[in-house]
């Protein structure tokens, strides 16, 4: 094969397209992958995993001024941003030549350059270098992600400003102060982990959100516990409400509150911040990447493929956030294997996205997968749903982390776990045993039947199966 | 009840075989996995392994028996908890179990078509990984939740194919299972009698169906150049009516040689006629003769449905005939009562107008039984796939001169190798060859005709 042609181009180095690249060369495939910044994609850069790194921090230095609940005393207790966004660059830093390592380990090309497609099989890449090259290839995988949505009046900074007043996730990642105040637009997880960060931090934190609730895509009783938790810690919510209008002055933004069904020119407030986050929802990568060369559709931003990510060219597939929601590095990855399997020659089975778990790593953490209440029983289900309470939960307890649900929603006619919520401590970490339930297609009676350590914050899991069936011991 | 360990099939032909070797005594505990006996067959030796744990309750055959048949009972497993009172029960009904296969339902006992290889849960598996016992407390792979969804449907898991990871039967296939699937009873291979060798499970599942790959399959990436020809709407029903049949008709075949010599005299004699408005084939004696046969072994001229056996009260042949991208079987109408110069005539017309693209679905729709003749390309013998919903094919291969022993020396005559394909569902072996026995008779004194 010539040095230019390979088996599989994977477009993109973000967490689907590395992670593609790895499994085609196990499978003695010959892989190149194109990436035009950062290896690990915006996961790892500029997303996921800098953020769990100043959350991170947010979370000791919350623990470190509630010191005394804990019979401690943490006297001067302080922080340094600088030293904090430091800590999350170092960290992405790692993990990138990580991927590096990784790439180079399992033999794949890496080229640092813009790749564009100039029909199926033909990638033209314009290198970081300055080096033009033409790459082709049988398959070719399209993993370019996606960037922040901007909304009119809300454009991301120029470059003059960038990072001085209207953030988008970029620039909220390497704040250069500690903004007093700060009004973040949109409650999705996005907006709701920053908000979460800076009001930890002491910000005066403002989240508008233009639907009626905040974090739309939860189940509404955990979402609304999530709510009030985040009021009580000092956050000011506006739901049912949008952003219309941003005044900059030089020391700070008047931003013009209006509710969405209110009479005309009622309801409408005036917020003064120092910083503005937006977080209004991603779109996909589609521009400038050659798909005018190609027969391939695009539908609201995103590209349309198959459950195996075909396109309508063949030999061009899409994978991850360009290939449209849920917009998840995980779901990237695995949809990226599966694409690659298929291609391979392997009979993988599609994703079933109905099987997705979502984490949102604010404080409290909200974690979840499958269907909601509304949503199971929108579709038809008769549902028996349980709850455990943290505060009946003795590790809950113990670790000063009370406050907290766990939820799970069953088919009553077939026990069929349909869906499972929660938020509290550690309900990231949590969530991945109903995950393995559900793709395993257990009833309430194996969950039932399994065993829970004691003590441990998974033993709610147990009890709030239990409850659905009016079986709950410890409540 | 105690587990039956029956005796596994090396390869989708075997039909016996010798237990070379048990690795257990009776009363030896047994954990999943271990090799419990040897097998040998002339091709191969073969471990068995368990699949179920218990105590090695009862061997019924004994270390080096020869010609053990496929699917004999030929040790019992105590589960955990029983006693060797159990086995007295299971003992009886392991005695009463039928030898299966047959020489001549071999064909048909073989576990069914390759479409269904990769789906290990339901077949009695070919593959040499899983000898097995399948049958008989076997461990059905399936979801808990599926488990639940069949026994509310009153659904047999041992005959849905999984289509989950290693062929777990999932919601999804208990939902796409038809309703049909009701269960047949624990024990499948005693529910089968002698003439029904076949206990493999219908392909049931939409999933069994040949993995369908597109003509951009990267499967195809290693192939040479190729030329895509989409498929014409004739061509994708032949696929379909044909793997359907292929897959879910149990075929089994029979072939038997006529002599020709007697048949091809009358032939010259009739076509010599100098003012002859008609010239008689080979196969318009063909079409007559099977004609007639079928009318005097009715058991031939059937349809297999669910719920009856249908017997035709005439004899409507099609005939194969190949046009241009693929065949059709144009149809000629109760050929018993219609002289050879009709029948020539007719078959004639009706293949002329196929050619064309001119026939209506009345003339090549509705024939109780078909005729497919590649003599005339020098084929010796060869085996259709039958066309439902008839009950049998026949395969008719060229006349040649070949050596045939005549009251006791060695002669040459004209002989022809006719091929049966028949449907076992409604046609039983004997049957079969009564049909051919009879359609020999004629051919090879046409004079029967005139019965």
């Amino acid at each position: 094969m010539a040095e230019n042609t390979f088996d599989a181009i994977i477009i993109g180095g973000g967490p689907g397209g590395y992670v593609t690249a790895i499994r085609g060369a196990q499978l003695g495939l010959k892989v190149c992958v194109v990436e035009k910044q950062h290896l690990g994609g915006i996961c790892l850069n500029w997303g996921c995993i800098p953020t769990k790194a100043l959350l991170r921090s947010a979370e000791i230095y919350h623990a470190m001024t509630h010191a005394g609940d804990y019979g401690l005393s943490a006297k001067s207790v302080g922080f340094d941003l600088k030293k904090v966004v430091k800590r999350s660059r170092d960290i992405s830093d790692q993990l990138n030549k990580g991927v590096g390592f990784l790439l180079k380990k399992n033999k794949v090309a890496v080229i640092d350059g813009e790749a564009k497609l100039n029909g199926p099989g033909k990638v033209e890449v314009a290198g970081n270098d300055g080096k033009k090259q033409t790459l082709t290839a049988k398959h070719v995988i399209v993993a370019t992600g996606a960037r922040p949505r901007t909304l009119p009046g809300l454009e991301p900074p120029t470059n003059k400003d960038r990072g001085k007043q209207v953030w988008t996730y970029f620039e909220a990642l390497v704040p250069d102060i500690m903004p007093k105040s700060l009004l973040v637009i949109g409650s999705g997880a996005i907006g709701i982990e920053f908000a979460s960060f800076f009001n930890t931090f002491g910000a005066k934190v403002t989240v508008v959100e233009v639907l009626e609730r905040i974090l739309p895509v939860e189940d509404a009783e955990i979402a609304a516990l999530a709510h009030k938790r985040f009021e009580s810690q000092g956050m000011t919510i506006i739901t049912g409400a949008k952003v219309t209008g941003l005044k900059k002055t030089k020391a700070s933004i008047t931003a013009t509150v209006e509710a969405v069904s209110g009479k005309p020119g009622g309801n409408k407030t005036e917020i003064k911040v120092e910083r503005v986050i937006s977080a209004v929802g991603v779109q996909g990568n589609i521009e400038g990447i050659g798909l005018e060369t190609t027969k391939i559709k695009t539908d609201k931003g995103c590209i349309v493929v198959d459950e195996f990510s075909r396109t309508d060219e063949p030999g061009v597939y899409a994978i991850g956030d360009v290939a449209g929601p849920p917009l998840l590095a995980h779901k990237a990855e695995h949809e990226g294997v599966i694409c690659i399997e298929k291609i391979a020659g392997l009979d993988p089975h599609p994703l079933d996205k109905g099987q997705v778990p979502g984490c949102t790593y604010c404080h409290p953490q909200i974690a979840s997968v499958g269907l909601t209440e509304d949503a199971a029983r929108k579709a038809g289900h008769e549902v028996k749903v349980g709850r455990f309470p943290f505060i009946a939960n003795g590790k809950a307890i113990a670790l000063g982390e009370a406050d907290g649900l766990v939820k799970t929603v069953f088919d009553a006619k077939t026990g069929q776990l349909l869906g499972a919520h929660m938020v509290g401590a550690e309900v990231t970490e949590l969530i991945q045993g109903f995950v393995v339930a559900m793709g395993l297609e257990t009833t309430e009676e194996e969950l039932m039947h399994a065993v829970f350590p004691h003590p441990t914050l998974s033993e709610m899991m147990h009890e709030s199966v239990l409850d659905a069936f009016g079986r709950a011991i410890h409540i | 009840m105690p587990i039956r360990i029956l005796m596994p099939a090396l390869s989708p032909t075997m039909t016996d075989g010798k237990l070379a070797k048990w690795h257990k005594k009776e009363g030896d505990a047994v954990e999943s996995g271990d090799v419990i006996a040897e097998i040998e067959t002339d091709k191969a030796t073969m471990e068995i392994e368990a699949v179920e744990e218990g105590v090695l309750g009862k061997i019924l055959v004994a270390e080096g028996t020869e010609e053990v048949p496929v699917n004999q009972v030929i040790a019992l497993l105590l589960e955990d908890g029983e006693d060797v009172s159990a086995l007295e029960g299971a003992l009886e009904e392991a005695a009463e179990a039928p030898a299966p296969a047959t020489a001549s339902a071999a064909p048909a006992a073989a576990p069914a078509p390759a479409a269904a290889a990769p789906t290990p849960a339901p077949a009695p598996a070919p593959a040499p990984a899983g000898p097995a016992p399948q049958a008989a407390g076997g461990r059905v792979l399936a979801s808990p939740l599926a488990r639940r969804l069949a026994a509310e449907r009153g659904l047999d898991l041992s005959r849905v194919t999984g289509t989950g990871p290693r062929g777990r039967i999932v919601k999804r296939d208990i939902e796409g299972a038809p309703a049909g699937m009701a269960p047949t009873g624990t024990e499948i291979a005693a529910a089968s009698g002698p003439a029904a060798p076949a206990p493999a499970p219908g392909p049931i599942a939409p999933a069994l169906a040949a993995p369908p790959i597109n003509c951009d399959d990267p499967l195809l990436g290693t192939m040479p150049a190729f030329e895509a020809v989409t498929n014409s709407s004739m061509r994708k029903v032949i696929a379909r009516r044909l793997t359907e049949s292929a897959r879910d008709v149990p075929h089994f075949n029979l072939s038997m040689d006529v002599r020709l010599d007697t048949l091809l005299d009358y032939r010259k004699r009739l076509n010599a006629r100098e003012d002859a408005d008609y010239r008689i084939s080979v196969n318009d004696f063909v079409i007559k003769a099977v004609a007639v046969a079928l009318m005097r072994v009715p058991a031939c001229n059937v349809s297999y449905t669910e719920d009856a056996i249908l017997f035709y009260n005439r004899a409507d042949i099609s005939v194969a005939v190949a046009i241009e991208g693929g065949l059709i079987t144009p149809v000629v109408r109760d050929a018993a009562n219609k002289g050879l110069g009709r029948i020539s005539a007719e078959t004639k017309a009706l293949a002329a107008r196929a050619r064309e693209g001119k026939l209506q679905p009345g003339e090549y729709e509705g024939g109780t039984f078909t005729i497919s003749n590649l003599g005339m390309f020098g084929v010796a013998s060869f085996n259709s796939i039958i066309n439902p919903p008839q009950g049998a094919i026949l395969s008719v291969g060229a006349g040649e001169q070949r050596p045939v022993i005549r009251n006791g020396a060695l002669a040459t005559a004209t002989v022809m190798t006719l091929t049966l394909a028949v449907d076992h569902r409604c046609i039983d072996g004997t049957a079969a060859a009564g049909f051919l026995k009879e359609l020999k008779a004629i051919l090879e004194e046409p004079l029967q005709f005139m019965l």
